[in-house]
């Protein structure tokens, strides 16, 4: 795992990170929206591939896969009527695993939401979410494990105990 | 680090069907990166009586025949190695070939009808000899010092072995044609057994 290198085949590199990429983008985007992303993701991979890290290839990728989702969020953000003034775009539930903890994901602040999709929807280690985030990796857990109290608060009290 | 509860499994969860999204939507991509120039290299592979074949192109023609020997990784990591990294599995592209790589194998093809991309071949006498064996026509054979002649070089024919050990489009520039004197195949890169096995598909060799 996370052995590719910018001399491997692109093939390679599309493979290994294909499905945490996807899963990442849905918990962030939801799934309409994530195929979208997820092309976008990978375009800019192939065409930045040279500067591939090599030591970590899954933050790398996934660094991407966040800016495309800010990306998606702002170009939302601009399409929609200001009815009201809107503090944060709402990522759309995801429909498939699990929604209503996945909607409560969706109304995390937006680092908090990010980290727990790279924490768990894409399964990184805290250094790599903090890589990915472009942050320290002590943020990176306080953010993961704050939006996990608050997740805890707010969804199916019963399922605290492992 | 410690386990986890219920809560970071439930988030952990894989959902159904992500795996074969992601197939999905990484095939999508892969094909339009190939029409799209943005991958150099599109492959495929090709299944024929003696094995999985492998075929590459750029947006140039076939850039590379990878023979049933050559495990497919091997083949990628070739051409990544030697042309470029940007290689993306992309058999809507490579349909035709694929098509008359499949027609050859099966014995209802004699001639291949598709542009090539000679640059994995080096200049000079190389691409000189690899241009001869490409103008042989199905069913014929010719020896090594016949073939260094028609390139221009008749006392050359070991550096013709080794210009025809290095073609990277075998089958379709079809170096297995070219045999030794006394009428043995002599070697081929797929193995002595494939270049036996090509040359009693067209009929140019009996057992």
């Amino acid at each position: 795992m996370d052995s590719v290198t910018p001399r491997d085949p692109f093939q390679r590199f599309l493979d290994e990170h294909r499905a945490p990429v996807l899963g990442f983008l849905r918990a962030m985007v939801g799934p309409v929206d994530a195929d979208d992303c997820f092309q976008e993701t990978f375009m800019a991979a192939l065409r930045n591939y040279e500067t591939l890290d090599g030591a970590n290839p899954r933050a790398w990728v996934m660094t991407i896969a966040r800016n495309k989702a800010i990306d998606h969020h702002r170009a939302r953000a601009r399409r929609a009527i200001p009815k009201e003034d809107l503090p944060e775009v709402r990522a759309p539930a995801e429909p498939e695993r699990d929604p209503e903890l996945w909607a409560a994901v969706a109304e995390l602040p937006d680092k908090q939401r990010t980290a727990v999709a790279l924490r768990f929807a894409a399964d990184l280690r805290y250094r790599e979410v903090a890589a990915a985030m472009e942050t320290s990796e002590e943020a990176a857990r306080r953010n993961v494990h704050e939006g996990l109290r608050k997740l805890r608060e707010r969804v199916a009290p019963e399922e605290r105990v492992a | 680090m410690t386990g986890r509860d219920a809560l970071e499994r439930r988030l952990a969860g894989r959902p159904v069907g992500l795996d074969d999204a992601a197939a999905r939507a990484a095939r999508r991509f892969a094909e339009q990166a190939a029409a799209e120039g943005a991958a150099e290299v599109a492959y495929a592979t090709v299944e024929t009586p003696v094995g999985v074949a492998s075929v590459a192109a750029t947006p140039r023609g076939v850039l590379s025949v990878g023979l049933p020997s050559e495990a497919v990784d091997e083949f990628l990591g070739r051409l990544a190695i030697r042309f470029s990294p940007r290689i993306v599995e992309a058999p809507g592209t490579l349909d035709e070939a694929r098509r008359e790589l499949d027609e050859y194998f099966s014995g209802r093809r004699q001639e291949f009808d598709l542009p090539l991309d000679w640059r994995l071949v080096p200049g000079g006498f190389y691409r000189k000899v690899l241009n001869a064996t490409s103008r042989l026509p199905f069913g014929n054979t010719v020896t090594y010092a016949e073939i260094a002649a028609r390139a221009g070089n008749a006392r050359a024919h070991r550096a013709a072995g080794t210009a025809l050990g290095s073609n990277p489009l075998p089958i379709v520039v079809p170096c297995h044609r070219i045999i030794r004197s006394g009428g043995d195949p002599g070697n081929y890169g797929g193995g002595p057994e494939l270049k036996r096995w090509l040359l009693e598909l067209e009929g140019a060799f009996d057992t």
